[in-house]
């Protein structure tokens, strides 16, 4: 089984929000709530770096363990899913989560947030694959039609990858090795407790 | 002549413009001529592990119109995730099961604290119906607050296993309402408590003779008192500030972006847990002093009166007070409350 995983080329990122787009159509995101966002570090300085950003679908995933109603699982992909049936909108894996990735659909937490949302690596919920009630909570499965995530598909720059985590790490190391320079796969310490050696 | 000259510095003007810009040509080539392997450009960019070094978190800027998004990376959501699964579970194990256990023990050692005279029969009120109405008002909400917030802390370990995810869900969200909407009667009967016995709570030299004695309850003493005495005095502290600062960080949860932005929630909840856990276990012992502690207690704020035989014990002072200014018409109410001897 493959480790999925999401790795953003800082250097090939042009902060064209492409990712951003593809995300809200194909999951046909709720106004209000992005689960991809793209985050431009030192904007208008020199250096300035943008990282295309979700949920990681991180190793030992924080959100899962401080959910108090342990609504989440990961799949044998390794993708961090979770039930909006059981979330009761408390926020703390927002408190957890290293990516402020999980979105909520109410932005006060009078009496609940409202179902927690947030980047499903276009592998639905726990409702049937391809079924229309996994359709509209989670978005789309595309990872059950054989297809990656439609953000990293869309990047114009390639600067966004996501499947195998053995096998997008390779890529970047080769791209890095040929052109010279990388400033690493953002956020991969955090996440899975690994760098890629560059 | 003079056209000759004219022809001669147009030459020497062209001739001038051309080095001019072979020179810039020669200074600007070098750049763009160089091999591509030569440039780095992340040698000069903004470098992960360097920010993050930095602030242990990494900040820029969104363009989408969700500003607190711009947040990229915050690694102190692990450490918060091992506060709240480990150290907070530890935290409140042992205030909570410590007290319990501590009560249990001292109940077996030293026992309920009897009323040595016995009961004489003649009452005397102790707290008005407006007094009874805000202790409890407050005392309602705190258990359910302690219940519906307790359930967030250990629910999972102990409740989910046996309720299942469906049935447990269900009642999470039903104590998780509970807690935010009660959190406003509670404020409100904090509030009132404060102001209501703030005159009879300021610490004075009693109070240090009654911590020398024990309080009269380790051992077989009567250390004078007014109103209340120093224990009391501090539960009324623990529940003003207590409940003030479960109340300030309570609400910095209850609305999240406002005012706090992910770091300040954090430490609210820190906080917020802290003060919930410590509060629950001196109420713990509160209510046990209360109830099965001392005889003759639980009727002060049950029917609002005592007998004058357990004030002259436990509030000698507030007694004395109390008759020497005539109020409350002792006797006449003592007759009409008076309970038949039992
Ligand atoms: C006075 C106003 C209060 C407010 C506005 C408030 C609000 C909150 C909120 C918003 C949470 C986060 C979970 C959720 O959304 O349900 C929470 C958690 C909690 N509260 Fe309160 N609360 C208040 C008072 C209290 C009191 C008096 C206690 C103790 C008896 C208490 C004990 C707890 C506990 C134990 C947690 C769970 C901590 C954890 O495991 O993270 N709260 N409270
Ligand atoms: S990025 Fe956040 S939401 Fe996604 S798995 Fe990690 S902790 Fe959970
Ligand atoms: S908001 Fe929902 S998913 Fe997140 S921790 Fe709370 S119950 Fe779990």
């Amino acid at each position: 089984m493959a480790r999925m995983k999401f790795l953003c080329d800082a250097d090939r990122c042009i902060e064209c929000n492409a990712c951003v787009t593809a995300c809200k159509n194909e999951n046909d995101v709720p106004w209000g709530i992005n689960r991809r966002r793209v985050v431009t570090i030192n904007d208008g300085k020199p250096g300035e770096r943008s990282v295309s950003m979700a949920c990681m679908h991180c190793t030992d995933a924080p959100c899962a363990s401080v959910c108090p109603v342990d609504c989440f699982y990961t799949t044998a992909d390794a993708v961090v899913l979770h039930s909006k049936d059981l979330c009761i909108g408390c926020g703390y894996c927002f408190y957890a989560c290293p990516f402020g990735a999980p979105q909520y659909p109410k932005v006060g937490n009078f009496g609940s947030r409202g179902k927690m949302d947030k980047c499903t690596f276009c592998a639905g919920g726990p409702e049937a694959d391809g079924s229309k009630e996994e359709y509209e909570k989670y978005g789309a499965n595309r990872l059950a039609e054989g297809k990656l995530p439609l953000c990293a598909e869309m990047c114009s720059t390639k600067s966004l990858l996501a499947g195998d985590g053995d096998v997008i790490a390779q890529i970047y190391k080769e791209r890095v090795s040929k052109r010279g320079y990388g400033s690493g796969a953002w956020g991969w310490q955090t996440a899975y407790r690994e760098a890629i050696a560059t | 002549m003079s056209g000759v000259l004219a022809k001669f510095m147009t030459q020497i003007r062209f001739i001038a413009g051309a080095l001019a810009l072979a020179f810039v040509i020669s200074v600007a080539t070098p750049v763009s001529a160089q091999q591509p392997s030569s440039v780095n450009p992340t040698a000069s960019s903004v470098k992960e592990q360097q920010l993050l070094q930095e602030l242990n978190r990494i900040q820029g800027r969104v363009s989408i119109p969700d500003r607190k998004s711009d947040v990229l990376e915050q690694p102190a959501g692990r450490e918060w995730r091992q506060w709240h699964q480990v150290t907070l579970r530890w935290i409140g194990g042992i205030a909570i099961l410590g007290m319990l256990a501590l009560l249990v023990v001292f109940y077996l050692v030293r026992g309920q604290v009897k009323l040595e005279s016995g009961f004489s029969g003649r009452k005397i009120v102790r707290f008005n119906a407006l007094e009874r109405f805000v202790h409890w008002l407050t005392a309602s909400c705190f258990v359910i607050l302690a219940i519906s917030g307790l359930n967030i802390t250990f629910g999972k370990p102990l409740l989910l296993p046996l309720l299942g995810p469906s049935a447990f869900s269900t009642w999470s969200e039903l104590t998780k309402y509970s807690h935010n909407f009660l959190s406003f009667p509670f404020t409100i009967g904090v509030v009132l408590i404060f102001l209501m016995w703030i005159g009879s709570n300021i610490p004075n030299g009693n109070d240090v003779e009654w911590f020398k004695r024990g309080g009269g309850i380790i051992g077989h003493d009567h250390p004078p008192a007014g109103h209340f005495n120093a224990g009391q005095k501090m539960i009324y502290w623990i529940v003003v500030l207590g409940g003030g600062a479960s109340a300030v960080t309570g609400y910095l949860l209850l609305f999240p972006f406002y005012g706090t932005e992910i770091a300040g929630m954090q430490l609210s909840q820190i906080i917020h847990s802290v003060v919930a856990m410590l509060f629950i276990a001196a109420m713990l012992g509160h209510i046990y002093i209360g109830t099965i502690g001392m005889e003759g207690a639980f009727e002060a704020m049950g029917e609002g009166t005592v007998d004058v035989n357990w004030a002259k014990e436990h509030h000698r002072l507030w007694l004395e007070d109390e008759l020497a200014r005539g109020t409350s018409t002792a006797a006449e109410r003592s007759a009409a409350a008076a309970r038949p001897a039992e």
